[in-house]
């Protein structure tokens, strides 16, 4: 679990797209080189065709696929993987920088469980995190899909499931500098949807939090179910306002902000793996 | 008759029929409205539940949106002995057939249905519902 912290900077701080994939057949980790190529080329083929994202730019896009083996949880899991789209203008000299322009990575974290009895020609790598044009993601997808017979899903996060990382994340240690534990809901209005942003102090929510957990390190649902009923209760006190009726949309603490679309940002690299472990659990969820 | 919780006002009882079936409705996309049954619970009579309560869950098309444990409906379920049906306001044909499935029951609770009583229907319901 101790992630050098330098190698997964890049990880943090960006907003990824979140989705589930179904196991990758006859994925092999000796062969990320070809794939590169193999991907590069299917990229440049599906840009000739019309897919650019930018029209009358000249660009040439290389693929590079690499392993991240420290972003595991338990042995049995699968190393991520990094898909990175490069891009670099041929007009420009030969020594030109590379501008990265689209990153994406499959991950597994403690998935084991699951897939305990899956054949061998199946690489287990059920979330996959995007940041970058839609229209790469696209392309990206429809290779892998192609070539490893596997299904890409969006993966939404339910008010249910926010509230327990909410609950989750009030848990961890932070520092006095912490940003506020915030809450975004969603109340339909009469010509459109009204947004309620409830910011709590992040010294009081994890005060609140720490008289509903019975026990360290475990939480049941009757812990959140108590922790968000206490924060509903005391903004209808102040603003007469059910915030129980409304639909909670975003998740934002020290840690790491989720949004009900699929949306995350990992914001400290010491719990990375921790939310990569939820985040894993409803992937598998949502392919099972 | 359609109320948004329980007790019903008081000035109006003498004008009011005999109630035969109380459906609650829970919206799995507010917690609130979870809450809001546990508290109208309250306010019932016990002779209601050998039969004449059921739970409506709505909104089930769409889990994405889920607000709700279904453990917690299932507690509901345990601890009033009454069925629970589930459906999706949304689309026409699921809102038909759970209408016309209300008024069945509702005949039933009413003693419209010769030798089916509230409380034989409400144990069929409960036992084959115990998969």
């Amino acid at each position: 679990e101790n992630t050098d912290p330098q190698r997964i900077a890049f990880l943090l701080c960006k907003q990824w797209t979140l989705y589930s994939v179904t196991p990758l057949y006859r994925f092999s980790n000796a062969h990320l080189k070809n794939y590169s190529r193999l991907l590069t080329a299917f990229v440049a083929a599906e840009r000739q065709k019309g897919w650019a994202v930018e029209v009358g730019v000249e660009l040439d896009i290389k693929v590079a696929i690499s392993s991240l083996p420290d972003l595991k949880g338990s042995d049995q899991d699968h190393a991520a993987i990094l898909v990175q789209l490069f891009s670099r203008s041929p007009a420009s000299q030969k020594n030109s920088e590379e501008k990265l322009i689209w990153s994406g990575w499959f991950c597994c974290v403690c998935g084991d469980e699951f897939f305990e009895n899956m054949p061998e020609d199946f690489t287990c790598l059920p979330l996959f995190l995007t940041n970058g044009a839609e229209s790469y993601t696209a392309i990206v997808g429809s290779w892998f899909q192609k070539t490893f017979d596997c299904c890409f899903h969006r993966l939404a996060i339910s008010p249910l499931n926010l509230s327990w990382m909410a609950a989750m994340w009030t848990e961890c240690k932070v520092d006095k500098t912490a940003s506020a534990v915030e809450l975004i809901f969603s109340v339909p209005g009469l010509l459109q949807p009204l947004d309620i942003l409830y910011a709590i102090h992040p010294e009081d929510a994890k005060a609140l939090w720490d008289t509903v957990q019975k026990t360290p390190g475990e939480i049941t649902q009757e812990e959140v179910d108590i922790f968000m009923d206490c924060l509903y209760s005391h903004f209808h006190r102040h603003f007469k306002i059910r915030l129980s009726a409304a639909k909670l949309v975003k998740v934002s603490t020290a840690i790491a902000s989720a949004h009900c679309d699929g949306i995350i940002k990992f914001l400290q690299s010491q719990y990375l793996i921790g939310v990569l472990k939820l985040l894993t659990e409803l992937a598998i969820s949502q392919i099972q | 008759h359609l109320a948004t919780s329980l007790p019903l006002p008081s000035e109006r009882d003498h004008l009011r029929p005999r109630i035969d079936l109380i459906a609650f409705m829970i919206d799995i996309k507010s917690k609130y409205s979870l809450r809001n049954v546990e508290a109208s619970l309250a306010y019932v009579d016990a002779s209601f539940f050998l039969g004449k309560v059921c739970f409506l869950v709505t909104g089930v098309g769409r889990m994405k949106y889920c607000s709700i444990e279904m453990s917690a409906i299932w507690k509901l379920r345990e601890a009033y002995s009454s069925p629970v049906l589930f459906c999706e306001l949304e689309l026409e044909g699921i809102r038909v057939a759970t209408a016309q499935r209300l008024l069945r029951m509702l005949e039933i609770c009413a003693g419209l249905l010769p030798g089916v009583s509230a409380l034989y229907f409400g144990s069929l319901m409960s036992s084959s519902a115990n998969y």
